[in-house]
């Protein structure tokens, strides 16, 4: 059963005199910060740059493919687009999106931390993204990469004369930010937590991002020393992947997929961490299966390492192996059903409010489930011969990667932007903007689930007449899509000056994190807090506020 | 806990336990000395942990291309020179030896003993590199560097009377092996050389008596990070000079 809770009366909020916010001035104490909130708002400043880049070669795709002929742009020009918008769009936005900045900001506070364990590294991992980033900035403005955000060699190796060894280099240094990022987590998940933080009292949301963690620091070398065999492939003529030399080009799907998988969940983890926390303060209920869920997520990066060669079976992968790989992408689906299953329990009987937050996370649950069992799909044999490449894959990733994680990570934007900045978001406008992103994504997407089941391939940009009304449906949910992203990007900065004050704690959310002022001092926590309730323990909560004194700073 | 309280200064922060008895590098956001000797150690041993898989991914393309052309990988093998490598290993145990005993001489709190070890690792490791480049040159003076200007006159018809000649199309393959061979040593050298810079670093460091009043962490950690490169050699002088060595 829910709690009953009464959000506090925010008339009588006041922003607290100094907070991390206030506590320096001037471009240097940003530049120069330890304090892993202030780089969590760096990160949130540079990937929201590379998002609108990304977004708009999203926008030039839809417009070339609105007509049949490639009319627009010329095809070599449409093949750059796209590549530069998968290869921004997952490195530099998804992957460090939710871990690296609301991840950043929260990891700490919900421990009972002070910082995270490594504070230098954290801003050295922040230098190297915003390197990377640069990097590939730099390789899209000086004429930009065809090889599609794969890399497949020998296309990428031999026969495109774009640069790729540059965008290569970029997506190193942003894997090492990443890798960073990870290996602060997990330290500071081991050994920053405060008294009485057992395991199982870690909010879910830490749980996700501990599982994140093993995926980034275990799947990215291979990744970065794939990169740098394709680099020294261009550069110097070794010859690992060159069938001419008598390398293997499988070898190089291989060793990428053995990353690249894994790194779909380094890109859903930490939506799912986002979805518990809102979804329980929001039922004011303690998450249903808390131990299934905290282990689901420990599931997911395991079998994640296992499933890589699903993206192989066209390329005459043995048919044994391939039966084996099928069977095992089955298997995620189980703790991923697991999730969104106890989710639903979670509501079932709670006093659910829909708040904004709430909204993106009912987005989430429902495109999440449709990307998700199409990637079931997908993982069957026969079914995946005749969708792969083509826009039924395209369709899936995009479900689960901008109806998912997308919606994961604006669900998590207004649940902590009190936290983060003291005041509220407009909520009128915040839920016009939530249920847009919701039908302009349907309108995008799902008309190319029934594109590529027809047989639309991808990566071409002109297409048969036939395939025009439902190609001219998505340009125009697209359309629909970028305002409901950009109504964020205005009404936020908005906020940000006349935003109501929040006050601590807006929610009435059980986490640490909501116990301290918003937004928190540099230290986070004046007295090292100690842990002796559960997580999402609402009776606590409830108890608390009827005995605690208020004393205002 | 006093959600509202406002700290003016972070000597105040401590509540309650004397601020003047913690040592100068123990950073702000640890609760004590051995909570961040233990994060920074932990942290290490996990940053070495991407480093194995960073060097798997190549290791595994050894093995593949090793069982496919076998007879390639054991002409390839043969043409390097076994003195050089040996002598390489023995140089780079003896380093790490040295780091061994600079990690010891920072515990015991000595410091011209731990410039010492640490100036004899930086000479072991450029020593390393240096018999690195002679082999390299070895190799690019006899057209055994991939590229077009790759020969495969030694395989075809070797000047070794042990050697087993290679049909022309398996000779092609020795490109593989030196393939393999360049990107892992020289991404071992890549390691050697930031490890020899940090190195450079320390010296600097600890000249100004930073590790030898209790703080050896870095040390402690740089010791593993070098241990860990030793190791790597450890793994491809084997399986790069030895594992098919003609008797």
């Amino acid at each position: 059963m829910s709690t009953i809770i009464s959000l506090p009366d925010q008339a009588t909020a006041r922003l607290p005199r100094k907070s991390f916010l206030n506590e320096e001035y001037g471009i240097k104490s940003w530049l120069l910060t330890g304090d892993h909130k202030r780089i969590a708002i760096l990160y949130l400043v540079s990937i929201t740059f590379f998002f609108v880049i990304g977004g708009a070669l999203a926008g030039l795709i839809r417009m070339e493919l609105l007509t049949p002929p490639s009319d627009l742009m010329a095809t070599d020009t449409y093949n750059k687009v796209f590549s530069m918008h998968g290869i921004i769009m997952i490195f530099l936005f998804l992957v460090p999106s939710v871990p690296a900045t609301i991840g950043n900001f929260l990891i700490p506070l919900m421990v009972g931390a002070r910082d995270l364990a490594f504070p230098k590294i954290n801003l050295l991992s922040w230098y190297l993204y915003m390197a990377g980033g640069l990097i590939i900035f730099a390789a899209m403005v000086l004429g930009g990469v065809d090889s599609g955000w794969t890399f497949t060699t020998p296309l990428s190796t031999h026969y495109l004369n774009t640069h790729v060894t540059t965008a290569a280099i970029g997506i190193f240094l942003a894997g090492f930010s990443s890798i960073f990022t990870g290996l602060n987590f997990i330290v500071t998940v081991h050994r920053m937590r405060c008294p009485g933080m057992t395991w199982f009292r870690l909010p879910l949301f830490v749980w996700s991002h501990y599982a994140t963690s093993i995926i980034m620091i275990l799947g990215t070398p291979v990744l970065a020393i794939t990169l740098v065999l394709v680099a020294l492939e261009r550069t110097l003529d070794i010859g690992v992947f060159d069938p001419s030399k008598g390398g293997d080009p499988l070898l190089f799907q291989h060793l990428f997929w053995f990353y690249s998988h894994p790194a779909v969940y380094i890109m859903i983890l930490p939506g799912m961490a986002v979805i518990s926390e809102v979804i329980s303060t929001f039922s004011r209920k303690r998450v249903f299966g808390y131990t299934a869920v905290a282990f689901s997520s420990v599931a997911i990066a395991v079998f994640g390492f296992l499933v890589w060669e699903h993206h192989m079976f066209i390329m005459g992968v043995s048919q044994y192996s391939a039966l084996v790989f099928s069977l095992l992408t089955m298997l995620v689906a189980v703790p991923s059903a697991i999730k969104i299953f106890n989710w639903t329990m979670t509501l079932y009987r709670g006093s659910i409010t829909f708040e904004t937050p709430m909204l993106y996370a009912f987005g989430f649950m429902g495109l999440f489930t449709i990307g998700g069992l199409t990637g079931v799909f997908l993982a069957t044999l026969g079914m995946d011969v005749h969708l792969t490449e083509t826009y039924f894959i395209v369709a899936h990733f995009h479900f689960v990667m901008v109806g998912g994680m997308l919606m994961a990570y604006l669900a998590g934007i207004h649940f902590w932007w009190p936290k983060m900045t003291g005041r509220m978001y407009p909520e009128a406008i915040s839920k016009v903007s939530a249920i847009v992103t919701f039908i302009g994504f349907i309108v995008t997407f799902f008309p190319q689930f029934l594109l590529g089941y027809l047989g639309m391939p991808r990566r071409y940009a002109s297409y048969p007449a036939d395939f025009q009304v439902l190609n001219v449906f998505s340009t125009a949910g697209a359309t629909i899509l970028g305002i409901g992203y950009l109504l964020p990007m205005l009404y936020l900065p908005w906020s940000l000056v006349y935003g109501a004050i929040a006050g601590d704690n807006p929610w009435q959310a059980t986490g640490l994190e909501w116990q301290i002022q918003s937004p928190p001092l540099t230290v986070n926590f004046v007295e090292i807090p100690v842990m002796d309730h559960e997580a999402y323990d609402y009776e606590w909560l409830a108890n608390k506020t009827v005995h605690e004194v208020q004393t205002v700073g | 806990m006093d959600s509202h309280s406002v700290a003016t200064a972070p000597g105040e922060l401590v509540g309650g336990v004397d601020p003047h008895s913690h040592p100068s590098f123990l950073r702000h956001h640890f609760e004590s000395v051995g909570q961040q000797r233990e994060a920074a150690s932990f942290g290490m041993w996990i940053f070495l942990l991407t480093e194995v898989m960073f060097f798997g991914g190549m290791f595994c393309a050894y093995l593949i291309f090793r069982n496919w052309y076998h007879p390639a990988f054991v002409a390839g093998s043969n043409t390097l020179d076994i003195t050089l490598g040996t002598t390489n290993t023995a140089v780079l145990i003896g380093s790490s030896f040295t780091m061994a005993m600079a990690v010891y001489s920072a515990e015991m709190r000595r410091r011209s003993q731990l410039i010492l070890f640490l100036t004899l690792t930086i000479v072991l490791g450029f020593a390393f590199l240096g018999i690195k480049a002679v082999e390299y040159h070895q190799k690019f003076v006899d057209h055994h560097i991939p590229g077009p200007n790759f020969s495969i006159q030694e395989f075809v018809h070797p000047s070794n009377p042990h050697a087993i000649p290679l049909s022309p199309d398996m000779a092609q393959k020795t490109q593989i092996y030196f393939s393999l061979y360049f990107a892992m040593t020289g991404m071992h050298a890549l390691h050697m050389i930031i490890g020899i810079s940090l190195l450079f670093f320390m010296v600097w460091r600890a000249s100004q008596n930073a590790y030898t009043e209790g703080h050896i962490m870095p040390v402690e950690n740089f010791g593993l990070y070098w241990h860990f490169v030793d190791i790597v050699w450890i793994f491809l002088f084997p399986l790069l000079y030895l594992i098919s060595r003609y008797r």
